[in-house]
């Protein structure tokens, strides 16, 4: 009998025949996910038996859940942090540095206040500022974890993106509520 | 109208390899069925010519049913018995129904769904929908010459998963076998991107007769992605003709409407706004039966002004869907436009103004989505031709979650998800000793259970008694490719292990639909029994084919034990796929299939890796 080195349980990473790094070559995941599901997915499959098919849809859930994680920086990070033993932990571990929340309690007055006065050019000017911030804080952590390999330095970082993406969600919300 | 080349002359199956499958779009006002002929998608004509046939169904006291333009003819007559617009009902309650008290129908607020009493007895929408779908059917069985294997269904794409499990119902019940359910933007996206080769990000903006759909698809390299859709399943043209017909009421100073009336002014309003789609004003003249008279002129400025809430109805889930596709106006390169209600020149201006670019309108927006839909069903059934590679990924229009404590919703599965798609979370007990669960299962955006759609409600028992918080439930949502979901609930702490699979409560349980189509079979003389037994057969032949080609594919991924073994049990069913014993024929198939999953694996496993060693040899090429 032929043994694979890929198969249904390989890791994410492996999946779609990539390396296991934070900085991800977002062109190169999008073609293997495109690649690997043009071979998997259930319209390839219609047509075969009802056991083909249920395996046809195990198969490209889990691709899709693979490339949604890998696709998504703060995903990625968590999901190759737990790879690599160093789990940032999110439900459990809530400690934070007292300067990083404060920073955050404000933000977050500044998009409530906003949202109370139906101020959208406010909302947008937070939401910028907290994107630029987080793409900065990406960068750094990708390089905790590629090239420092700093990964409890790397798992506190995790932790603090999470925070601040939840934030931008509420901004998100924010701005639904006061265009709609 | 342009037609789809999708092969290359001589390019397609042989005639007689090729499996006979339809793409249909069951409209709210009209349906349309099309084909796969020669590589190009064409729409099937009834016996007279005509390609739409009205979604309409009419009941007579002798149980006699009238489908199509027979029906329509009916519909002032026999209004209480004549069923417009049923798509509008389907997996849905009394209070979801707008205007209800307008219609002239004889409601039933059903568990769940609702249901109408009509001259031949009661009827669920589920059921009247079925009646279009056989006349569509043996329209195209007639033209085709021969058994469907199996067709594409197109659903809006804002359907959510009761009136998504309605519509494969009631496929089921007017017996074809349902290769997908395909969202109706999609389909016209397949159509309009490959006509057209096209390549980047598309809208497309739907308004059929009672639905309304906007997706943002990125179309690139054979790859079809939806990105976001959005919209309002209870927004079409239906609900501009009723603006005019209480235009109507209001400005003819009309008493109370007899139902026929009623019906009447809506026919006279449909008809007025047609006509504003070509002229700027039309005249509205109708003798009512209760003696009054209505003599009006409707402008293009009065109607643009009492559909303004309706047109702005529709750019506000645009907006939505571009922000979730993280995108704005000015990334999407055209706007393809899609359904009846398209015509309307206001709804071409909103959608100009919105998109900053003219609509694209090359395609018949009545018959796009059925033509998409017809390509779709040909791949699925297996008719692919050469070259022919396209891959679609779509997504679910509304979050699933789950209700927790204080009524609040937790979101397990979040909107524009691609799909298939499976989320876990766990749950825990928040009494002593607790031992059952109640799960409760909702559909839509709000914060609240009370705003969201019920989908089902289930009770997981046996959960050994422990202190709060101890106990371990897994709660496991798959959506599949047709976007229907399925919960599945398991006490995870020590190995007891209790499960249950639901069904939306609003869709039809197996036995119902056997049950339907054993009295709709009684009712036409037919027998179920060589109805089923011909379908256990024809599956079975199927799964053999699909298995001896397999094995000529990648017999090498199999031992000799492994391969004797599989040939052994395909003897067995052909052994048995000829004779009268559906049991024995269903018991054989099972065995194969279970011969064959480590086979299926390996497979899909080496595919998967030839599929990834031929990229990175493209890339090593650059």
């Amino acid at each position: 009998m032929t043994t694979f080195d890929l198969d249904f349980a390989a890791d994410y990473f492996t999946l779609f025949g990539l390396p296991r790094v934070q900085s991800l070559d977002l062109d190169s995941l999008s073609n293997s996910y495109r690649a690997v599901q043009a071979q998997v997915h259930p319209d390839k499959h219609a047509h075969a038996g009802a056991a083909d098919r249920r395996l046809a849809m195990q198969w490209a859930t889990r691709i899709n859940e693979a490339f949604q994680t890998l696709k998504s920086p703060g995903k990625r990070a968590r999901y190759l942090l737990q790879l690599l033993g160093h789990d940032p932990q999110i439900e459990n571990n809530t400690a934070m540095p007292a300067e990083f929340l404060m920073s955050q309690m404000e933000l977050r007055e500044s998009v409530l206040d906003a949202r109370a006065a139906a101020d959208e050019e406010a909302l947008d000017d937070v939401r910028s500022r907290l994107l630029s911030l987080i793409k900065q804080e990406y960068e750094r952590l990708a390089d905790l974890i590629d090239v420092t390999k700093d990964y409890a330095a790397a798992a506190d970082l995790a932790r603090q993106l999470m925070f601040q993406e939840k934030l931008l969600n509420e901004i998100d919300d924010a701005l639904e509520a006061v265009t709609a | 109208m342009a037609l789809l080349q999708i092969a290359e002359p001589g390019e397609s199956a042989a005639p007689h390899e090729h499996r006979l499958a339809v793409g249909i779009d069951l409209g709210t006002t009209n349906s349309l069925v099309a084909t796969v002929r020669s590589g190009m998608s064409v729409v099937l004509n009834d016996a007279r010519g005509r390609s739409l046939l009205p979604s309409v169904v009419s009941y007579a006291a002798d149980g006699s049913v009238d489908v199509g333009y027979s029906a329509e003819a009916k519909q002032s007559i026999d209004p209480k018995n004549t069923i417009v617009s049923v798509k509008r009902f389907m997996g849905r309650g009394r209070r979801d129904i707008a205007h209800i008290e307008a219609l002239p129908y004889d409601f039933i607020d059903a568990d769940g769904m609702v249901k109408l009493r009509t001259a031949a007895g009661i009827k669920s929408p589920v059921e009247i929908s079925a009646e279009i779908l056989k006349t569509i059917r043996n329209r195209a069985e007639a033209s085709l010459g021969g058994e469907l294997t199996g067709a594409v269904i197109t659903v809006p794409a804002y359907f959510d998963d009761s009136q998504r499990q309605a519509t494969k119902d009631a496929a089921r019940l007017a017996g074809l076998n349902v290769l997908r359910l395909l969202n109706e933007p999609t389909a016209a996206a397949i159509a309009y991107g490959l006509d057209n080769s096209s390549e980047g990000i598309y809208a497309v903006f739907d308004l059929g007769g009672g639905t309304f759909d906007i997706s943002i698809l990125r179309l690139s390299k054979g790859v079809f992605e939806v990105m976001a859709t959005g919209g309002d399943s209870a927004l079409g043209g239906d609900d501009f003709d009723h603006r005019i017909f209480c235009w109507i009421i209001e400005q003819a100073k009309l008493a109370p409407l007899s139902l026929r009336d009623a019906r009447l002014l809506q026919m006279r309003a449909r008809e007025a706004k047609e006509q504003l789609s070509q002229h700027g004003e039309v005249p509205i003249t109708v003798k009512l039966g209760s003696g009054e008279y209505v003599d009006l002129v409707l402008t293009t400025e009065v109607f643009t002004e009492i559909t303004r809430t309706l047109v702005q109805k529709t750019l506000a889930p645009s907006k939505k869907a571009l922000r979730d596709a993280g995108l704005s106006a000015t990334d999407v390169r055209g706007v393809v436009m899609v359904g009846g209600s398209t015509r309307m020149p206001q709804i071409q201006h909103a959608v100009a103004e919105m998109f900053k670019q003219e609509p694209l309108n090359n395609l018949d927006p009545e018959k796009v989505v059925a033509l998409g839909a017809a390509i779709q069903a040909n791949l699925l059934a297996g008719n692919r031709a050469p070259g022919d590679d396209w891959l679609l990924l779509d997504v679910i229009p509304l979050s699933l979650g789950l209700e927790t404590m204080g009524g609040l919703v937790e979101k397990i599965v979040p909107r524009n998800s691609t799909i298939p798609i499976a989320r876990a979370q766990e749950f825990t007990t928040f009494k002593d000793g607790q031992t059952a669960m109640v799960i409760h299962v909702v559909q839509g955006e709000r914060d609240l259970v009370a705003d969201c759609r019920s989908l089902a409600r289930f009770e997981l028992h046996g959960i050994p008694p422990m202190v709060a918080g101890a106990a371990r439930i897994r709660v496991t949502f798959q959506v599949d490719a047709d976007g229907l979901l399925s919960v599945t609930a398991r006490e995870q702490i020590s190995g007891h292990e209790a499960r249950i699979e639901v069904k939306p409560s609003y869709g039809l349980s197996d036995d119902e639909i056997a049950g339907m189509l054993k009295d709709s079979f009684n009712h036409a003389g037919d027998d179920s029994f060589r109805r089923a037994l011909r379908e256990a057969q024809v599956e079975a032949q199927r799964l053999i084919e699909a298995t001896l080609s397999a094995l000529q594919a990648d017999a090498d991924l199999l031992s000799t034990m492994e391969r004797a073994h599989i040939d052994n049990v395909i003897a067995q069913l052909q052994a048995v796929i000829q004779g009268e014993d559906r049991r024995a024929i269903d018991e054989a198939m099972q065995k194969l299939s279970a011969a064959t999953n480590e086979f299926a694996a390996r497979r899909m496993n080496q595919s998967v890796k030839r599929a990834l060693a031929g990229r990175n040899v493209d890339q090593l090429s650059l």
